[in-house]
């Protein structure tokens, strides 16, 4: 691989990564608008709001980067990049058409759900570093929340592993076929809950729960750094998305693959990105003492049984 | 001198810097936090040697899972932002755990350093490779050691939840 290519490589990754969380982030204004029966965003760039976002971005730029006074302030200024790194490296990995990925892996599996597992660390830092209590309660409940929800969400994706034979995503979408829908449904469903949970999203919103504890552990954030917050969360849906389409819809699979594989993937994860906004529409916030009932209690028992099924549907028909 | 040796270098002075810090800062979550870069060099360490699997397995349960935790107990206990002196300890003691810390390392650099002459010697493992021998070859000490951590899991909880003589109530609860 030339330096040339690698280049190449890492600035197709750096614009997907700029592009497509401002569209799933467009998509969600206009989403959850027509489903509460308004507009959404209609003046900014003329044709139905396209460029609120861009509007947004400005905006942010303009305002004051403030650390409080109390703050830790190099843990503060430094936490955005934790936080918003993870997803960029974890796209990287992701393969979206036959031998297309930015960094070929032999374990990407293993390599995206240990890279976005750090992120957390980047919450913690900025609600502890904040001097503020709602933003220490928020970084706890997050770090509670995603250490109960990383178990389920390791278990489903190792059930997919195990039925592929393979730890490369780019395996598994290679060994799969339309019969895994019905046989990882329980995975899948496992999965999808809990990445919800780890993107801190509606109805998991419980760390930023604004009626409660202001904006969690984002509270004394403001201007770019506060934008980069919010980034690393449409980034995280984008990356979350991928994933799914990759594990549990058979990536590129689909007619014409070999031309349109690419157009599958990204059909198939923004059909999923839609998914993940509608929850939050369609559902309420769920209390702390049920977020962890809802992990514990059916999330793992479901993914174990999922990993039974799998090892008990391999081990009868030996392959 | 290849690539790898350099890298390998980078990442040891890295892992070695940061786990001096983390012993020596005043700063509770600091501490913790430099834990991290300790761990993640320690991670690269590995993916240098070709032990991709173990470095990610690094990653995801020391940096993703055991810090995380260490900062949550953290978190829940006292966490001051700032030095805190509370923790500071006497010259002497310092100066005693200097001496056992400077030992074992003294220690294990007499049994290693004959041992790392040449440049790095990289050897891929595959994933496959790993657990044959884990579930094969070494299954029971796995088995073992997966008991023990069970056995500990269950007893720190039985000494959370035992009742106290003195209250009459629930340690575990409030």
């Amino acid at each position: 691989m030339t330096a040339l290519e690698v280049t190449l490589r890492a600035v197709a990754v750096l614009a997907a990564f700029l592009v497509l969380p401002l569209l799933v982030g467009q998509t969600e204004h206009k989403v959850m608008a027509h489903m509460q029966g308004r507009l959404g965003p209609m003046y900014a760039g003329g044709f139905h709001g396209w460029a609120q976002l861009v509007a947004d971005g400005v905006k942010f730029v303009q305002k004051e980067d403030l650390t409080p006074a109390a703050a830790d302030k190099r843990v503060f200024r430094f936490a955005p990049a934790i936080a918003l790194v993870p997803y960029l490296v974890a796209l990287s990995a992701i393969p979206i058409h036959p031998g297309v990925q930015a960094a070929t892996l032999p374990a990407s599996a293993v390599f995206v759900l240990a890279i976005i597992g750090v992120g957390i660390i980047g919450t913690l830092m900025a609600g502890w570093a904040s001097a503020n209590k709602y933003a220490l309660l928020g970084a706890m409940r997050a770090a509670a929340q995603l250490l109960s929800y990383e178990l389920p969400m390791v278990l489903a994706v190792s059930s997919v592993c195990l039925a592929a034979g393979s730890l490369s995503l780019a395996g598994i979408v290679t060994q799969w076929h339309w019969w895994w829908l019905a046989w990882q449904a329980p995975g899948a469903v496992v999965f999808l809950t809990a990445a919800v949970a780890e993107l801190q999203r509606p109805p998991f919103d419980m760390p930023v729960a604004d009626s409660e504890i202001v904006f969690g552990a984002y509270t004394e954030y403001t201007g770019l750094r506060f934008a980069f917050f919010l980034l690393s969360e449409y980034a995280g849906i984008v990356v979350m998305s991928f994933l799914f389409a990759v594990l549990f819809l058979g990536g590129w699979h689909g007619p014409y693959a070999g031309a349109l594989g690419w157009l599958w993937t990204v059909a198939k994860a923004f059909a999923i990105a839609i998914v993940i906004i509608w929850l939050r529409v369609a559902w309420p916030r769920l209390r702390e003492d049920q977020l962890q009932r809802l992990a514990w209690l059916v999330l793992v028992p479901l993914a174990l049984g999922q990993l039974l099924l799998t090892g008990a549907v391999i081990a009868v028909t030996g392959s | 001198m290849t690539a790898y040796d350099i890298a390998f270098a980078a990442l040891g002075v890295v892992a070695t810097g940061a786990a001096l810090l983390a012993v020596t800062t005043r700063h509770l979550v600091h501490s913790a936090l430099w834990l991290v870069v300790t761990l993640g060099a320690v991670a690269g360490c590995f993916l240098v040697l070709g032990a991709e699997f173990v470095a990610l397995v690094q990653l995801l349960v020391y940096v993703g899972a055991i810090v995380v935790l260490v900062l949550f107990a953290l978190m829940l206990t006292r966490a001051p932002i700032g030095p805190s002196s509370e923790h500071t300890t006497s010259l002497a003691h310092r100066g005693l755990a200097a001496l056992v810390g400077a030992g074992t390392a003294t220690l294990l650099l007499a049994v290693l350093l004959p041992l790392a002459g040449g440049p790095v010697d990289r050897r891929e493992v595959a994933s496959g490779q790993l657990a044959r021998d884990l579930f094969g070859t070494w299954v029971w000490p796995f088995e073992l050691l997966s008991v023990l951590l069970l056995g500990a899991l269950v007893a720190a909880f039985a000494v959370s939840r035992a009742v106290r003589p003195d209250t009459g109530s629930a340690g575990g609860t409030p």
